[in-house]
């Protein structure tokens, strides 16, 4: 008994799911990018863009509860459905993260140039590579990539404590820099928030493909317990 | 033994020991060991002819009652063979109730459907105190209270089904089987049926085949897959329908199977 409708509305939600990470993916991209370039009408396409990635949130979350509610889904069709809605509002928020980065874009090209530092770069590019690896280990179900990708947030954190730290003397040092420097700030905070949300997709992956908790320390705890 | 057979860590009621069931030739279930813990719910799935209901009346020794039937190995009910020298199947059955797939109930009185048991068993007690226990027991006490010698077929087939279970606790068992209680009732009656074995779980042991998996899902505490005789999976009810660790039993609940 295989029923093709249900199949079929699961296919669906998936291929919504990619095309909303597609959105995100490039949302932070083209924010880094106009970040890099100073360039302005860059920023406003990301701004303007978040509006397709909350409708799909949305248009996921509705799909997903449907589906809930007229399937009674079980196991791995079970977990695959309350993973895209988790995904989908960690994708949302990655979205408004790019937003942000942007906005602050508007008002660093206004201020005095201020050098972006080598660790801003290496988190931009950190964490774009994160998310395109992320999503690649959803569309492609492959855990182990998911699994690795986990490995890579301290390094996202370490260098958000190296730009705090930077910028925090060159503000001190000069006080007309304060304004860009909050914004740098604010950059490589978001930075870090979009790799911590894509810990939790891949978190999400894995427990959708394995059935596996991984987030808090959870599997390693098991290994302690057993 | 594979992990995909759970083993109860506290007591256990109910158990089989490679236990085979054939009718004529054919089969019905083949070497299943499982086994079943005290005062918890067991719901069996599987699709027809999977052998679930099989499994279910060697517990009570129901298949006794089919021509053909032959039992190989071991049912053991707290810790002795249920089909060992001496067992009589009439007192089997009185501590182990069963209830099935449709309500039936004597024509005869709600007050007599359930004092019917105890009076064959020479119940010396209070009789009008033990059939309102019951009827309580089962949730139709306040529904029938007042109507006590009105026919048992007056009913609805809800309230019909839910006598049939105040008529097995009756004779005051251990162990209730139930073999599809729900399938013949509406959403309505089958919420009562469902409220009443989360209740019933407090007293008894209650082992229900259903082929509502939803049904297993809501009410059960662990939950058997059965396939073509065999025992393919047993384990908490919660892990087995989100992380099954079979593929027969991952199939069969996400609706994939042949």
């Amino acid at each position: 008994m295989t029923h093709r409708h249900f199949q079929d509305e699961l296919d669906t939600l998936k291929a919504r799911l990619v095309a909303m990470a597609g959105l995100a993916e490039s949302a932070v991209r083209t924010a880094v990018a106009s970040l890099l370039e100073r360039d302005a009408g860059k920023a406003r396409r990301v701004v303007e863009g978040d509006r397709a990635i909350d409708a799909l949130e949305m248009e996921i979350e509705d799909r997903s509860i449907n589906l809930l509610a007229l399937q009674q889904p079980m196991a791995r069709d079970l977990r695959m459905i309350a993973m895209a809605m988790k995904i989908s509002s960690d994708l949302e928020r990655v979205g408004d993260h790019a937003v942000n980065i942007a906005e602050a874009v508007n008002w660093l090209i206004e201020s005095p140039l201020f050098p972006i530092t080598p660790e801003i770069e290496e988190m931009t590019r950190l964490v774009t590579w994160m998310l395109k690896d992320a999503l690649d280990a959803f569309v492609r179900a492959d855990s182990k990539l998911a699994r690795e990708i986990l490995t890579r947030d301290d390094r996202v954190d370490e260098l958000h404590e190296n730009s705090f730290r930077i910028l925090l003397t060159h503000m001190m040092e000069d006080p007309r820099k304060i304004s860009a420097g909050m914004d740098f700030l604010l950059v490589s905070g978001n930075l870090e928030r979009i790799a911590d949300l894509t810990t939790n997709i891949s978190e999400n992956t894995i427990y959708m493909l394995e059935g596996r908790v991984v987030k808090h320390h959870a599997e390693s705890a098991d290994a302690a317990g057993a | 033994m594979s992990d995909a057979i759970y083993v109860p860590a506290g007591p256990v009621e109910l158990e089989t020991r490679d236990l085979s069931v054939h009718y004529g030739e054919v089969p019905a279930v083949q070497g299943v060991s499982i086994k079943i813990p005290d005062r918890r719910v067991v719901a069996f799935i599987g699709p027809s002819g999977c052998g679930k209901s099989t499994l279910l009346r060697c517990f009570n020794r129901m298949n006794d009652l089919i021509p053909g039937a032959r039992v190989l190995g071991e049912a053991i009910f707290q810790g002795s063979n249920l089909y060992g020298p001496g067992v009589d199947p009439v007192d089997v059955r009185r501590r182990i109730g069963m209830v099935f797939q449709k309500p039936n109930p004597f024509p005869k009185s709600i007050y007599d459907n359930v004092a019917f048991g105890p009076r064959i068993n020479g119940y010396r007690g209070s009789m009008d105190e033990l059939v309102e226990r019951s009827l309580r027991r089962a949730a139709l006490w306040d529904e029938v209270k007042d109507r006590m010698d009105a026919s048992a077929l007056a009913l609805s087939g809800g309230q019909q089904q839910r006598l049939c279970i105040a008529r097995a606790l009756a004779v005051e068992p251990e162990v209730l089987l139930m073999d599809e209680p729900a399938s013949a009732l509406d959403p309505i009656a089958t919420q009562k049926i469902e409220d009443l074995i989360y209740q019933l779980k407090q007293d008894y042991t209650v082992v229900i085949v259903t082929h509502n998996m939803q049904q297993a899902a809501r009410v059960s505490d662990f939950t058997a897959f059965l396939y073509m005789g065999d025992l393919v999976e047993y384990g908490p009810t919660q892990g087995l329908f989100t992380n099954p660790k079979e593929d027969r039993t991952e199939a069969y609940i996400t609706g994939r199977f042949g």
